[in-house]
């Protein structure tokens, strides 16, 4: 029946799709249609034949062909909470990850030597928002909305909230990232970063996100228990605000409705401090609010462990949300936006530093008394890279916001490295995590298929990330110092291309990092594919990967006692 | 699902009683040093605020104690750059040509100030080392197309090289001898094979003879008989190895059949005649200047 309606629903793009072709004189839009229409035959393709072998499974089922029937019964007979599509949501996070980190290395790759760029689809200045849009919303984007699916269940004791709606939510979604991928590669963009997708996709992922909150907020109305799991506070944070940043970012007026082009409802300094707003509360709400829903659930359930402090958590939280919404000034530091509101953007960053680390206290602390799992677990071992390399990257932001250290390091590579210790440490490490925590029990495995695999990967992204920020740090204090090099007389000692050819050296090494990373990248989707598929590799060493509850565990003596009542 | 307070063993601390899917919280107190920090973090902002401009006003904002802005600080900087420059870009303003190589202060400054020039404006198609492309001349050596005198490079770079917004600007063309007809295809040939031999490459010498003839009527009025090129004109040397446009056979059939033709803008409007100076100062000292 799912499949049914993602038939229909594929069927109905599709059309639309080809009316846009008809109607259309707007070359770029027919292009982008065609691209478009060919991905949804593709799909149509998939969701056929997934419809047919659900039948014939159902057939085989009520025929009493019992060998046959059993081994294929679909994982949702029966299933308490609506886990298909959090299924679907992991493959797809594992699937853009990928997608969106080899992206990544090649627009290093482009970066170290320009001859790489393929005009014109192929250049830097296509692929580079296809890179970040990959990795933020194609890749963060699925890890978020799967997790919170998976998460606002758990913790509610409810399925999820309006029949078929979260399957809009997903396919919506997926339908989305199609759009915005193929409307970059043939150069449709709005020129807003991290915002580039133009009128059209942004009414369509406006809809998608509209349809997700319902879903949300529905499934938490419709909870058993008494009270609001702090992980959904904090992804209901990000989706509430991530719908108000969209929605104000990407005003604009269309210059035709069968035409790509529209223009922005802003201008000047203000068009750039709304940007900013936006972009920088893509990064507060998008990349830290909700991926701190998903360590509040995911981290107490790998370590077997309470939450440290439930008053940090409320204190943090509402901090959080409170400050954030204002640093976003701090990206025009030293531009034409007037003196009080780079003051507000800088100090509202620095207040923001303890709120940040509330989350990390919390995920850390969480691991007293288990701290020994580290030994085992390298799932648990991730979580708590990630952590250590959210705290490093919340502290290094507010440093950023000063105005003095931001003289130097704006505009430089520097900003980059930051950038990437964020997505790749925090966002990517506890994305792995969590995809290698749900696999295993989303598919009714015993086990993930290779926890050897699971360290090589860990080991791969650390040094990774470790290459990547560190060179990074060279580069962009390089180019901050070459950049305001004076002669005795006062001129400048250097031009732009001297403090490219000068990187050149840090650029290569930053690709190596990213490559590493890819490859860890791809171990992962390797290692999940195996283990949807059913079966082990390596023996196993730990007991900590995949049990459902403490009932299972059998850790060191004492850690799993759990709580005494008091009398 | 128990709404009870417990104590957690491990740590010997109560939890709030809540429950979700097995996960409870603990009732930990918030840490001593991060709240303090915290605060410390609100006070220096509030310490910030009052000294730098900070509270939106109706008309204009809080200035703060310091009195201090972005371009009020940008100014300050400007100005004591230009303070310390006055004296040096008065004596340029007023010397000559000859007066600025002849005084070492003045050389110097004129050099440094004419390579950080070139560096933002020319750059761009001469290359940050000067050493150009193709079909941008390299300005380290000896062969110049408008001459290499250092009164004829400031000319050059103040009128630019078929700048169309400027009346004095260096202006010739090469006709389009393939293109228009001039030449037949054979004779473009032979003469290919002239300038192959002028410079010293490998060529066909019945056919380089043959070329001469076409070379000394219709090209040598320009590119002088011995293919040395004329200045005047704009005409490049033949004669020798560096090339604008390349120097292979094909490249030359190329260039005669339709020729290209590139241009400079005029920078005298653009950056004013104190930087053109000192840029011709710095060309000139690259090492062809004569």
């Amino acid at each position: 029946m799912k499949s049914g309606f993602l038939t229909l629903v594929i069927a109905a793009l599709a059309v639309l799709a080809l009316g846009a072709v008809a109607r259309s004189s707007d070359p770029l839009l027919v292009q982008q249609a065609v691209l478009v229409g060919a991905v949804l035959v593709l799909a149509l393709v998939f969701a056929v034949r997934g419809t047919a072998k659900e039948m014939s499974n159902d057939t085989l089922a009520k025929s009493g062909w019992q060998g046959v029937a059993k081994k294929n019964t679909p994982l949702w007979v029966n299933e308490k909470y609506s886990d298909t599509v959090v299924r679907y949501g992991v493959v797809a996070t594992a699937f853009w990850g990928v997608v969106g980190l080899l992206v990544g290395v090649v627009v290093a790759l482009q970066l170290a030597w320009p001859q790489f760029n393929i005009e014109p689809w192929l250049n830097f200045g296509r692929l580079r928002p296809l890179h970040t849009s990959a990795v933020i919303f194609a890749f963060g984007g699925n890890a978020l909305i799967m997790s919170s699916f998976y998460v606002v269940q758990r913790t509610t004791g409810a399925r999820l909230f309006g029949g078929i709606l979260p399957w809009f939510v997903f396919w919506g979604y997926q339908f989305f990232i199609v759009l915005a991928a193929t409307g970059y590669i043939l150069g449709i963009t709005q020129g807003r970063e991290y915002a580039e997708p133009e009128w059209y996709v942004d009414l369509w992922i406006t809809i998608v996100w509209v349809a997700y909150l319902l879903v949300f907020l529905g499934t938490l109305f419709k909870r058993k228990e008494p009270h609001i799991y702090v992980a959904n506070w904090f992804y209901l944070a990000f989706i509430v605000t991530v719908a108000m940043l969209h929605v104000v970012n990407n005003l604009a007026v269309p210059v035709s409705f069968v035409g790509i082009k529209s223009y922005s409802a802003f201008a000047g300094v203000q068009d750039a401090l709304v940007q900013w707003w936006y972009g920088h509360n893509a990064v507060g709400f998008f990349l830290t609010a909700g991926f701190l829903g998903m360590m509040y659930y995911f981290v107490p359930k790998q370590a077997n462990r309470p939450v440290y402090s439930y008053r940090l958590s409320i204190i943090h939280f509402w901090a959080l949300i409170f400050l954030y919404i204002w640093a976003g000034p701090h990206h025009l530091h030293y531009t034409a936006l007037p003196d009080w509101a780079q003051t507000l953007g800088m100090v509202f960053s620095i207040m923001l530093w303890m709120p940040s680390w509330g989350g990390m206290i919390n995920g850390l602390m969480t691991l007293s008394g288990a701290w020994h799992k580290l030994r085992t677990d390298p799932i648990l071992r991730m979580f708590v890279l990630s952590i250590a390399f959210y705290g490093m990257s919340t502290f290094e932001g507010p440093v950023m916001s000063i105005k003095s250290v931001n003289s130097l390091s704006h505009y430089t590579d520097w900003t980059i490295g930051h950038v990437h210790s964020g997505a790749l440490g925090w966002v990517g490490m506890i994305s792995f995590g969590v995809i290698y925590f749900l696999t295993p029990r989303l598919w009714n495995r015993s086990r993930l298929y290779s926890m050897r695999l699971v360290n090589w990967h860990l080991w791969l992204a650390t040094i990774g990330i470790v290459i990547y920020a560190a060179v990074m740090w060279v580069a962009g204090i390089t180019q901050g110092l070459m950049w305001r090099e004076y002669d005795p007389q006062g001129f400048l000692v250097n031009s732009f291309i001297d403090t490219v050819s000068a990187l050149h050296p840090e650029y290569v090494m930053r690709m190596v990092g990213g490559l590493l990373y890819l490859l860890g990248g791809l171990l992962m989707a390797f290692n999940v594919f195996m283990t949807i598929r059913g079966g082990a590799w390596d023996q196993q060493e730990d007991g900590g990967s995949t049990q459902q509850t403490d009932a299972s565990a059998a850790p060191v003596a004492g850690a799993g006692a759990g709580n005494a009542a008091i009398a | 699902m128990s709404d009870e307070r417990q104590i957690d063993e491990l740590s010997g601390v109560e939890t709030t009683g809540h429950e979700w899917d097995g996960i409870k919280e603990l009732n930990n107190p918030l840490p001593r040093w991060w709240l303090w920090i915290f605060y410390a973090t609100i006070a220096f902002s509030i310490g910030y605020m009052v000294w730098f401009p900070a509270i939106p006003l109706l008309n204009g904002n809080t200035p703060g104690l310091s009195g201090e802005t972005n371009r009020g600080k940008l100014q300050e900087e400007l100005a004591a750059v230009a303070q310390q420059r006055d004296g040096m870009y008065a004596k340029l303003e007023a010397a000559s040509l000859d007066e600025i190589r002849q005084d070492p202060d003045m050389l110097r400054f004129a050099v440094a100030g004419g390579e950080s020039l070139f560096k933002v404006n020319c750059s761009q198609c001469h290359g940050s080392g000067a050493q150009g492309g193709p079909g941008y001349p390299n300005l380290n050596d000896d062969d110049w197309i408008w001459g290499g005198e250092l009164e004829i490079i400031l000319d050059t770079i103040a009128h630019g090289v078929r700048a169309e917004e400027d009346d004095d600007t260096r202006f010739g063309e090469m006709p389009a001898f393939g293109r228009d007809e001039f030449l037949d295809g054979a004779q473009i040939n032979q003469v290919a094979e002239f300038v192959l031999k002028l410079s010293g490459q490998p060529h066909d010498s019945a056919a380089a003879d043959q070329g001469q003839t076409i070379f000394e009527d219709e090209c040598s009025a320009c590119h002088g008989n011995d293919g040395q090129g004329d200045p005047v004109a704009g005409a490049p040397a033949l004669n020798d190895a560096l090339w604008l446009y390349g120097g292979s056979k094909a490249d030359i059939v190329a260039q005669v059949n339709l020729p290209k033709h590139g241009v400079m803008p005029a920078w005298e409007p653009r950056l004013g005649s104190l930087a053109v100076k000192q840029l011709a100062v710095y060309v000139h000292g690259l090492g062809g200047g004569q």
